[in-house]
């Protein structure tokens, strides 16, 4: 119980931080929409196959913002010294990892809302009906990129050109969150019922629990002033 | 070390006939495929390819779990050394696949499980590669790839198995390769798996004591450079 408060204690200082400053969500929530815009002028609108295509342009826009969202989580620890203090902090080094992964999850989980809102009035889709469905894919897929994404930005935090590095080894390695994902999305955007990829969101909990271990037995070894 | 040196020699010599033994059975012994004809012969080096590089990156995720356990610098070299032998296997399983694939499937490339599995598994420890000459600090580095090298093979069950599902939701342009193969087959088969397996422990012994050699020197440098 102890150990979970003190992983809440770094959630809320990145959060208060965030709260003050207003520098990475807005960017990320930015970033995001300019995808799905972009994405929007490579397809022609109300083309026939929109509904394949629209889950990928979703998705996508999910994980580069992420992405951005990711690297900035350490680089701003390591810019002001801060790293050190939250080392030497009385806290297992996985509460550091459980308290930015989980405070990562809440910008990212912010931005999705608000570009899910978005997306439906540029693709001229109603949203409402198929909220519940979103938000289970939303809240299963999510945590496995950012569980693994913590992590891998950690260890790319001081290395030598990690703006490009970062992405380079995490996208692979999210493939099948990426792969679940669009094809849930896809099923929930027709308004099918979740049950037929009942075998899609046991693989993206597999992978949330299977990444979440790893991360909290291996985050010690590579978090460094 | 000189008794070593012998060992080394003496496994080179072995790999080598072993590799001879395996070309003469897959081009001389078997008979030529039906269907399919010569280009059937690469399978004898793709499936023996895959399976080095499947080993090889298991051996990369070994390395890096005893290396994270006892700190031993050695686990790392391994580690590293398997990688960099991996990678190059297995850009050769996507190249033998994709000249085999224009032949029998007439396409260089399909979104097949296997042939993309191989591909996300290359890009994960190209990645790993690139990021060793992105950190100088031995130690640092090490713990690096020990984390990567784990995720990545970790990895690697669920993303074989993300693409079957995402495959299978589509009609597959192959269903089944068909593999009845003649004894004669079966056996160039093994015969070049067993000395495919001798080649990699070869390349490996040699790689990881080229990496020991080069850590040594780094250490010198470093007392060198601290004495003047």
């Amino acid at each position: 119980m102890k150990y979970f408060k003190k992983v809440l204690a770094i959630t809320v200082k990145d959060l208060l931080l965030e709260a003050h400053t207003k520098e990475l969500t807005p960017a990320m929530l930015i970033f995001s929409l300019i995808v799905i815009v972009i994405f929007n002028f490579s397809f022609e609108p109300g083309m026939q196959n929109s509904d394949i295509i629209t889950p990928g342009i979703l998705w996508i826009a999910f994980v580069f913002a992420g992405m951005l969202g990711l690297a900035r989580s350490f680089a701003e620890e390591h810019e002001q010294e801060a790293i050190r203090g939250l080392m030497l902090a009385p806290v297992d080094h996985s509460a550091i990892y459980l308290g930015k992964t989980l405070s990562n999850l809440v910008f990212l989980f912010c931005v999705e809302i608000i570009s899910v809102l978005a997306f439906g009035i540029f693709f001229n889709i109603n949203i409402f009906p198929i909220l519940p469905g979103l938000a289970v894919v939303l809240g299963l897929a999510t945590p496995g990129f950012v569980a693994v994404g913590t992590l891998y930005a950690a260890m790319a935090s001081n290395i030598r050109l990690r703006e490009i590095l970062l992405p380079v080894l995490l996208f692979p390695i999210i493939v099948p969150v990426l792969i679940a994902a669009v094809k849930i999305t896809g099923v929930v955007l027709k308004g099918q019922p979740l049950s037929g990829v009942s075998g899609w969101l046991n693989l993206l909990a597999a992978y949330d629990g299977i990444f979440i271990i790893v991360g909290v037995l291996t985050f010690e070894y590579v978090i460094e002033e | 070390m000189k008794k070593m040196d012998i060992a080394v020699f003496v496994l080179g010599i072995l790999t080598f006939l072993a590799i001879s033994l395996s070309l003469y059975m897959a081009f001389i012994y078997t008979p030529l495929e039906k269907t399919m004809g010569a280009v059937q012969k690469i399978f004898y080096f793709h499936l023996p390819l895959a399976w080095i590089g499947f080993l090889a990156f298991f051996i990369v995720f070994l390395g890096g779990v005893l290396y994270l356990i006892t700190g031993s610098i050695k686990w790392d070299n391994l580690a590293y050394s398997s990688a960099e032998i991996g990678v190059v296997f297995s850009t050769l399983v996507l190249i033998t696949g994709s000249i085999w694939a224009k032949r029998a499937w007439n396409t260089w490339w399909t979104w097949d499980p296997r042939l993309t599995t191989m591909l996300i598994l290359w890009m994960i420890y190209v990645g790993y590669i690139m990021m060793r000459n992105a950190v100088d600090n031995i130690e640092r580095r090490a713990k690096i790839s020990a984390v990567i090298g784990i995720a990545g093979f970790v990895d690697v069950p669920i993303v074989f198995m993300a693409i079957r599902w995402w495959r299978t939701m589509h009609p597959l342009l192959i269903t089944s390769k068909g593999m009845g193969l003649a004894p004669s087959m079966l056996t160039a088969l093994f015969v070049s798996l067993a000395s495919f397996t001798l080649l990699y422990v070869y390349l490996l012994l040699i790689r990881v004591r080229l990496g020991t050699a080069m850590n040594i020197a780094e250490e010198i440098k470093i007392r060198l450079s601290d004495k003047l």
